[in-house]
C-alpha cells in the first residue's frame, strides 16, 4: 500500500534499523511474540524515545496494543510501549469465527465510508485527554484513536485497497 | 457486518507471516510456546514423531484437550482434521478453533475428496507439494497453504524439495504467455482462474508456510531463504533435549533469517536434536506426503 502511494519502505528488526526511517508502522500479528522479539532485541526503548521525540508511530491490531498505556485481558506481564493514554483490550470480539468486516464513517478520512477488516481485534476503551477517537463501532466501542503524532487503529487498512488512512498517517 | 468472510479468512494468516507455529499435545506445552514467541499453535493428540513410532490411525484429537490448550493461550490454536472428514471439520468448527489443518498426518478419511472448505465459517490450510496441489486446495477454499515436507522425520529434505518446487513453478508460470496458461492449468490439474491469478500477481493469493522435518534454527531459516511465509515446528521442538530453548531459538532465527550472526548465537547449546529419521530409509508406505489427491 505505501509502495503503491509512493513511499519508501523498510523493515525495521533491529534497533539499527531504526535509524533508517522516518516514521513507523507496527503492523499486526500476535502482540505476545511482537512484544518478546521487542525486548530480546532492544527496540522497545529505541522505539519509545523516538515517538516521544516526535517521530509518527502507527500501530495497527497487535501494534495498537502495544502502543496502549494498559493492556486488558493480556498476558500478565506482556511487554509493551505503553505510549498513549488509552487501554487496550485484546481480543475483544472473541475467536477467529467472530472476526468480521464492516463500513465505518471516519470523519477525519472524509465523507465516504470507510471498509473495515477486524481480526481478532482488540477494542481502545477509556482514552485520556490527549487523545482523539476517529472512529467507533455501532455500538460506541472505539476502534481508531489518535494523541499528537500517534496512531491507532483496531482494524487493518492494509487488508483493503483504501489507502486514506495510510495517507492521513503520513500526514501527520 | 459480515463475519467470516474470505478477506477474514485469509487474513489471519496474513497476521501469522514470519511467525512459528508450533505443535502442542499439552495445555503447557502451548503455555511454552506462547511464552517462546510462536504466532499459533497447533494442538494434537500425538506429534507425529509419535504417530510414526506407535502406528494405528491417527485422527482429530480428543475436544477436551483441544478445549484446554484453547484456555490456556491467547495465540491462534488451530486443530487438525483428517483429509475429507467433513464432521471432524465440524466438530472443531464449533469447537471454536482459529484454523482447521485439513492434513495428511492424520489417516486420511476419503482417498478421492477433500473437505469443501467454503461450507465452513472457520478458515481451513491444507498441504501442498506443487503448485498445482496448492491451488486446488484454494479452489476448495483453503485460505492458507503448507508445504507439506515429511512430518515427524526431523529431515528438512522433503520441505526443501516441497517449497522449491512450488517457488519454480510459480516463477515459471510468471513468464508464460497469456495462451499458454490454459494448457499449463490442464497439465498441473488446477483451475484456470487461480493459474492465471499466480501468473498476473507472480504470488499465490494466500499465506504459505513451510512444515515437515524443521528441526534446528538453521532448518527454520532456510525455508524462510527459499520463500516461504513462515515456517510449523511439529516434534522438532517437544521431542528434542531443551524445548524451552529450542523454541525461542527457532523463533529468532524465523525472524532474523537473513543474519547468519544471529543464527549462530541462538544455535548454541541447544541440547540433543530429535533423533530424526534419514527420509530415504522410509518404505513408500510410510510417508505422509502423498496423501492428498
Amino acid at each position: 500500500m505505501l509502495e503503491r502511494i509512493g513511499v519508501a519502505v523498510t523493515e525495521v528488526r533491529q534497533p539499527k534499523h531504526l535509524a533508517h526511517v522516518e516514521r513507523l508502522i507496527i503492523p499486526g500479528g500476535e502482540s505476545t511474540t511482537i512484544g518478546r522479539l521487542m525486548v530480546l532485541y532492544e527496540l522497545l526503548e529505541p522505539i519509545r524515545a523516538r515517538a516521544q521525540a516526535g517521530m509518527p508511530l502507527w500501530g495497527t491490531c497487535a501494534g495498537a496494543i502495544l502502543m496502549a498505556r494498559q493492556i486488558a485481558d493480556g498476558k500478565p506481564g506482556q511487554p509493551a510501549l505503553e505510549l498513549m493514554d488509552i487501554v487496550a483490550r485484546r481480543n475483544a470480539f472473541g475467536r477467529q469465527l467472530d472476526s468480521f468486516e464492516a463500513d465505518l464513517l471516519i470523519d477525519a478520512l472524509g465523507d465516504a465510508p470507510m471498509h473495515t477488516v477486524f481480526i481478532r481485534a482488540p477494542i481502545l476503551e477509556q482514552p485520556g485527554p490527549a487523545v482523539e477517537v476517529l472512529a467507533v463501532l455501532d455500538d460506541g466501542r472505539i476502534v481508531a484513536a489518535r494523541q499528537n503524532r500517534l496512531l491507532a487503529s483496531s482494524f487493518h487498512p492494509e487488508l483493503t485497497d483504501d489507502d486514506r488512512m495510510h495517507r492521513f498517517f503520513l500526514e501527520l | 457486518m459480515d463475519k467470516s468472510t474470505w478477506t477474514t479468512k485469509a487474513g489471519l494468516a496474513q497476521m501469522l507471516k514470519g511467525g512459528v507455529i508450533m505443535d502442542v499435545v499439552t495445555p503447557e506445552q502451548a503455555r511454552i510456546a506462547e511464552e517462546a514467541g510462536a504466532v499459533a499453535v497447533m494442538a494434537l493428540e500425538r506429534v507425529p514423531a509419535d504417530i510414526r513410532a506407535q502406528g494405528g490411525v491417527a485422527r482429530m484429537s480428543d475436544p477436551d484437550m483441544i478445549q484446554g490448550i484453547i484456555e490456556a493461550v491467547t495465540i491462534p490454536v488451530m486443530a487438525k482434521a483428517r483429509i475429507g472428514h467433513i464432521v471432524e471439520a465440524q466438530v472443531l468448527e464449533s469447537l471454536g478453533v482459529d484454523y482447521i489443518d485439513e492434513s495428511e498426518v492424520l489417516t486420511p478419511a476419503d482417498e478421492e475428496h477433500h473437505i469443501n472448505k467454503h461450507r465452513y465459517k472457520v478458515p481451513f490450510i491444507c498441504g501442498c507439494r506443487n503448485l498445482g496441489e496448492a491451488l486446488r486446495r484454494i479452489g476448495e477454499g483453503a485460505a492458507m497453504l503448507r508445504t507439506k515436507g515429511e512430518a515427524g522425520t526431523g529431515d528438512v529434505v522433503e520441505a526443501v524439495r516441497h517449497a522449491r518446487t512450488v517457488m519454480a513453478e510459480i516463477r515459471r508460470l510468471s513468464s508464460m504467455d497469456e495462451d499458454e496458461l490454459f494448457t499449463y492449468a490442464k497439465s498441473i490439474q488446477a483451475p484456470y482462474e487461480l493459474v492465471r491469478s499466480v501468473a498476473e500477481n507472480r504470488k499465490l493469493p494466500v499465506v504459505n508456510f513451510a512444515a515437515g522435518g524443521i528441526a534446528t534454527p538453521a532448518d527454520a531459516a532456510l525455508m524462510m531463504q527459499l520463500g516461504v511465509d513462515g515456517v510449523f515446528v511439529g516434534s522438532g521442538i517437544f521431542k528434542s533435549g531443551d524445548p524451552v530453548k529450542r523454541a525461542r531459538a527457532i523463533v529468532q532465527a524465523t525472524t532474523h533469517y537473513n543474519e547468519p550472526d544471529i543464527i549462530a548465537e541462538v544455535s548454541r547449546g541447544l541440547g540433543e536434536a530429535m533423533v530424526g529419521i534419514n527420509i530415504s530409509s522410509l518404505p513408500a508406505g510410510q510417508l505422509m506426503a502423498g496423501r492428498g489427491w
